[in-house]
Formats: C-alpha cells, structure tokens, sequence
C-alpha cells in the first residue's frame, strides 16, 4: 500500500469510523455545550482542528525522541497536558498580537480547549499507535487531522438536529439535556453503519 | 455546614454526574460492564481526594494567576500515579479503560472541585468533599454499566471473573445498549429519570451542560450560548 492510500485510509477512517464524538466518546462537553449554533459549532470545531495537529506534532517528537530513550515514558500524560496548556496560550497570544481577525473568530473557543479531553486524548491515542498501528510522524498527524475533522463533521450535523429539537416538544421531564441525549443517539447509530466501510473502499 | 453534609451532598444532591453534568465522557465511555464503571469512578475517587487535599494544602501558596495550570499539574501527577498501581494490579481494568484512565486528568469534575471547594477550604473539609463527590461519580457510573450491561449482554460483572447471568441465555440480548448509541440513549433516559423523581417532589430542576460548574469559566469569555463569560449562566 502507498503512503498515500494509507494516509487517505487513516484520516477517513478517523472521520467516519472512528470519530472521536460520536463513537469514542471524547470530547461530548462541547458537543452539548457549544452545539446549539452553527457558526459557533464551527468555529469551535476549527480552533479544535488547528490545536490538535499543532499538540500532536509537538508532542510526538517529544515522546519519540525525549521521553521514551531516556525511559521517562510514564511521564507522559502529565508532560502532555503541560504541552497543550502552554501551546493554547501560546496560539491565543500570538493570533492576539499577529492576526487579531482571526483571534476575534476562534479567541473565546481557545481557553475550553485546554481541558478538552479529545485532545489530550488524540495525543496519547497517537503514542499507543506507534507500537500497535507502526504510525510514525505524518501518520499521526493525519491522524490527529482526521480526528478533528471528525470532530467538526459531528458537531456542524449536531448543530442543524438542534435547531429542529428547539421546535420539538418532547415529554416533560425529556426537555432540554434528556433529548439532546437521545437525538445524539440517533445520530451516533447512523456513524454505526460506517463500520467497515473504509476498508471494502480502499482494499477492494 | 456539617462535616457529613459537606461529605454527602455530593452522593445524591450534588451528584456530579447526573446533577451538575460533569465527567460527561468517561460516564459514556467506560460503562459497557458494571465493573468498568466501579474502577473509573474509584480510580477517579482516589485522584480526587488526593488532588484536593494538596490543593487545599497549597490554596495559600498557588498565586491565583496561575492555578488553573497548577492543579492541572497535581492532578496530572495522581493520575500518573493511579495509571501504574492499575496497571500493576489489575491489568484487565488497565485494558478496558484504556485511555479514559489517563484522561481523568481532564476530567471536569476533579478540576471543578479543585477550583469550586478544595482551592476555597480547609484540608479535611476537602478530602470529605473529595470523597463524597467521588463516590457520588462512582455511583451514577455503576447504575449507569449495570443498566447497560444487563440489557446490552444479559449479565451483570461486579468484578473480573464474578459474572452473574440476570436475563437467561436463551432470550437474545438488547446488543446494542453496549454500543455507542446505546450510551447516548441510556444517559438521556436516566437523566430524564433523575428531572421526573424531582418533579414528584415538587422541585423543578433543569439540567444543562452548562458552564456554572466548568473549570474552564474562569478565563472563559463565554463561549457556549446564554454564558455572560462570568462563570454563570
């Protein structure tokens, strides 16, 4: 298999098969909290997208070629959250000061980000890939893009179910919170019968 | 405020799960078996109460610029710590986890504690509050596995190797309460469930993921929709 097929399998698989909100379960406070919009679900979604890449890039390297040789591999959850809460700040204070039309679009996401557990959890996820999946550097990249792109796909589809629930009139007690829930089921059971999918596509 | 309601409210009348609706992730996560769910809200309770209780040690110390990535640190450090005695002691729980173990780090309920209670009171005060928070997590987690694994498989699993059969074999089981949407579907019910039981007392409560109780309000400009950006709603 090229490189090229299997980045496009990686980055498809990570969107529809295995996306992070609706299958994996990582992520789900901002999928219920910043869903009821769309443009704010985007932006969300591109804040999460950019900072995901950027901490995984970081911080492959790092376990790669700091923490594991040097048998500090345990220390990489800590060192991980330490990274990505440096480089949010980092991100915000540089769009702040260099590109302040995009600060203004994506600033107030950035500060939920650093307690996102979608990306602390794509960067230990990418770790456990080198040994069982061989991922190297642009695999895990790919991987954390396709990740975020999955995240943006769920929340933009979650944002347009919404609006139709505001005018539904569910039960009482189901009102709100309740019936997000399960209108969030309906659309993750329709993300079930993307399983397998990717693999009849690219190996015939 | 009584030492043993600082301890309980967090079982039933705070529940952190199905009350303040935080910890949503590994709540959907990690509840395909009941064990699973006794492990993470344990493993969870143990962060907690040790997070806190150096929290509170510190709360004169950590400048209040910085605390956010402080505790972040401490808890990060009690994670680490609980990620090796599971990984050592009980392996199939390390297993079935898998990441969620290390994503208690950012698990909004030890961090909301932290800057709620733990960062505003005294140590013992904290480690009750820890405790009772964490067995209030512990406890929405296992009604949750246990309704899931009984429908979803027919048993019910209270530790590795203790498995009792709830639903006879012969009937098929409901497969997909163990699957993703089920989670969704169950969490929705049971909260529902929790609104109802409220409303025959008499008390109108309204759940929202909301931000009153998030960690990240502090430096939040309000983000997410009907947020004034003040940590209120």
């Amino acid at each position: 298999m090229s490189l090229g097929v299997k980045l496009a399998m990686i980055f498809l698989t990570m969107v529809f098969v295995d996306n992070y909100v609706l299958v994996q379960f990582l992520g789900i406070c901002p999928f219920l909290g910043v869903s009821k919009k769309l443009n704010s679900a985007v932006g969300m979604s591109v804040a999460v997208i950019f900072v995901m890449v950027l901490a995984t890039a970081v911080t492959f390297p790092l376990y790669v070629y700091l923490l594991e040789p040097n048998g500090l591999a345990y220390l990489n959850t800590i060192a991980f959250i330490l990274i990505i809460a440096t480089l949010v700040q980092l991100v915000e204070t540089v769009l702040k000061k260099f590109i302040p039309s995009l600060y203004k679009a994506l600033g107030v996401y950035l500060p939920l980000i650093t307690t996102n557990c979608a990306i602390l959890g794509v960067t230990l996820l990418n770790i456990d890939n080198i040994t069982e999946n061989g991922y190297g550097f642009l695999e895990s990249v790919v991987c954390a893009a396709g990740a975020g792109v999955g995240f943006m796909l769920a929340m933009v589809l979650f944002a347009g179910v919404r609006q139709r629930l505001e005018e539904a009139n569910p039960p009482k007690p189901f009102e709100g919170l309740p019936i997000t829930l399960v209108s969030a089921s309906m659309v993750s059971l329709s993300f079930m019968s993307f399983g397998g999918i990717i693999e009849a596509i690219f190996n015939g | 405020m009584g030492k043993f309601s600082v301890f309980s409210k967090g079982l039933l009348k705070e529940n952190p799960v199905l009350k303040l609706v935080l910890g949503t992730c590994p709540t959907l996560a990690v509840t395909t078996l009941a064990f699973n769910g006794i492990g993470m809200g344990l493993a969870a309770t143990f962060v907690l109460i040790c997070s806190n209780m150096l929290i509170s040690a510190l709360r004169k110390v950590i400048p209040n610029q910085v605390r956010i990535p402080a505790f972040i640190t401490v808890i990060a450090a009690f994670v680490t710590i609980v990620q090796m005695l599971v990984k050592v002691l009980l392996p199939a729980l390390d297993e079935a986890l898998g990441v969620f173990l290390p994503l208690i780090t950012v698990n909004c309920i030890i961090l909301g504690r932290a800057e709620m209670f733990a960062s505003k009171n005294p140590v013992l005060d904290s480690a009750l509050d820890g405790l009772g928070m964490g067995l209030g997590f512990t406890l929405a987690l296992t009604v949750m596995a246990s309704v899931r694994e009984i429908l979803g498989a027919g048993t019910l699993t209270l530790l590795p190797g203790v498995t009792f059969q709830i639903i006879p074999q012969s009937v098929d089981p409901f497969g997909i309460m163990i699957t993703p949407p089920g989670g969704f579907f169950i969490f929705g019910v049971t909260m529902a469930l929790v609104i109802y039981l409220e409303g025959r007392k008499g008390r109108k409560i309204k759940l929202e993921a909301s931000c009153s109780s998030c960690p990240a309000a502090a430096g939040c400009p309000g983000a997410c929709e009907g947020c004034d950006g003040k940590g209120g709603e």
